[in-house]
């Protein structure tokens, strides 16, 4: 799933840096993620991923870091284990 | 919940507004009535046509320590709610649309201080200093260099040397520069850092020097002596707010900007249609028993001001429900609610003047009468291009693309 995260936010996420060089803790908004790079990530995540973002989990906090992406993403395709 | 670290003005559940809250916030519109009837409207003409700061509406505004009435009781303020804050801004703007920004600007930067200033000794003391000693704090977000107006995108950088930093910020519009007290000032986190990750530092007079660059010579809005400067300060690093300046943008300075802004358009649009009132009554009198041709229009006219009244106080109700949520205030459906208050109030605000000009006919149009309008017109010209609304409109057809709107009335 990381791996696809990635290969959505190298595509999508316009960051001036490359995402290889990014640790999946490390925070996506110091190393340049803007909040429209967010929504394009967003939209890319909802096709992969075939979910929806309701709009409370469309916040700044979700899309931190690789990690927090992750288990936004998990937290939507296994709502009962959230 | 993701829970804002926001202190709390009364101690009173968030939400909820007691009879005393009440009571006191009455008590501070009140003042500010009082103030804009007397002071601000007598010297509104004299500051349009000088394009000067409004000295003596803020020396009386200080003398009735109305700069520290958002802050919270606990740091000497007097912990007013975001709706009566509004209220003032409009009382002020009915009197004088400079006077009214200028507040307006300045609870802005406040707002930023109370909801992120939790976990920051210096910045907690500060507001006891902006409530004790009546500071004004201007804003330095804007810049040259290609960023303009854009004011999520820094070029200079914070240039950190131990405990100490220097910031140096080219080309920034800073709306009464010269007269502020303190300055709260973006800049990248560090100078290598993306122009996006950005961090807010306040700076109070006496550790900045502004070379003044360009003056303000405008249509409207001319007492807010936004001037551009060259900012050249030093402090110590502790005076960097901890949270990086992307969530003060949204949890604070979004709502408040265009709510407060709103407010101050209100105050326009509110006088514009009390001098309409005034002038479709002067006619009745002359001629009894009928009615002026104005009085239709003026009817029709009330309506559109009754409809802006509403959207501002939809967006307050919205807001106050929101605040101590961070995940709400930064959700795209927030964002995207203020942003259509700044769009709709600025756009209604130019509407309504222009519809009243039409009731007072040349006596509207003239600089020299009582039904004049002109300086309404103008004043109310700012409103689509103070944070253009085609870029405001950009950034919210952005967000279209994961985002549906909410369709229940009540929610």
């Amino acid at each position: 799933m990381k791996a696809k995260i990635r290969d959505i936010l190298a595509k999508h996420g316009r960051l001036p840096v490359s995402i290889d060089t990014l640790g999946d803790q490390d925070d996506l908004h110091a190393a340049g993620l803007t909040s429209f790079g967010s929504v394009e990530i967003m939209m890319a995540l909802e096709e992969a991923f075939n979910v929806e973002f309701p709009d409370r989990m469309m916040n700044r906090r979700n899309f931190a870091s690789v990690a927090a992406i992750e288990s936004a993403l998990q937290s939507l395709m296994h709502p009962q284990a959230a | 919940m993701n829970v804002v670290a926001r202190i709390s003005p009364t101690g009173v559940e968030p939400g909820s507004i007691s009879d005393d809250r009440k009571a006191a916030d009455q008590a501070l519109v009140d003042k500010a009535r009082i103030i804009s009837r007397t002071i601000g409207a007598a010297h509104a003409a004299d500051v349009d046509e000088k394009a000067r700061f409004p000295q003596e509406a803020f020396d009386a505004l200080k003398e009735k320590r109305l700069l520290g009435a958002m802050i919270p009781a606990a740091y000497g303020g007097d912990g007013a709610s975001l709706a009566a804050i509004a209220d003032i801004c409009s009382a002020l703007a009915q009197g004088c649309a400079s006077t009214g920004m200028i507040y307006a600007m300045h609870q802005i930067k406040t707002s930023s201080l109370i909801t992120h200033s939790a976990d920051s000794t210096w910045h907690l003391d500060f507001m006891r200093r902006i409530a004790a000693e009546q500071l004004l704090i201007a804003s330095a977000t804007t810049e040259g260099g290609g960023v303009g107006g854009d004011l999520r995108t820094s070029v200079c950088g914070v240039d950190q040397q131990g405990d100490i930093f220097d910031l140096t910020k080219e080309g920034a519009l800073i709306s009464y520069g010269a007269q502020a007290d303190a300055i709260l000032i973006t800049a990248r986190r560090h100078p290598d850092a993306p122009p996006s990750d950005q961090v807010m530092a306040a700076l109070t007079k006496d550790q900045y020097r502004l070379e003044r660059t360009g003056a303000w010579n405008t249509m409207g809005m001319r007492g807010t002596c936004s001037d551009s400067f060259t900012f050249i300060g030093q402090a110590p690093a502790e005076q960097i707010m901890t949270r990086p300046f992307a969530e003060i943008a949204s949890q604070s300075m979004l709502a408040h900007a265009h709510l407060l802004w709103a407010s101050v358009w209100y105050g326009i649009a509110s006088d514009a249609v009390a001098r309409a009132e005034a002038f479709v009554r002067a006619e009745a009198r002359k001629r009894p028993g009928t009615a002026p041709p104005g009085a239709l229009r003026l009817a029709e006219l009330l309506a559109l001001l009754q409809n802006m009244k509403s959207l501002i106080l939809a967006g307050i109700a919205r807001y106050e429900g929101a605040k101590t949520d961070a995940d709400e205030l930064s959700s795209i459906g927030f964002v995207v609610a203020m942003n259509s208050v700044k769009i709709a109030a600025s756009q209604a605000v130019g509407e309504i003047v222009t519809k009243a000009f039409v009731i007072c006919g040349i006596q509207g149009y003239r600089n020299d009468s009582p039904h004049s309008l002109a300086r309404h017109m103008r004043d109310a010209m700012s409103a689509p291009v103070m944070i253009n609304n085609d870029r405001i409109l950009g950034n919210t057809s952005n967000l279209l693309g994961v985002y549906k709107h909410d369709p229940s009335l009540l929610r």
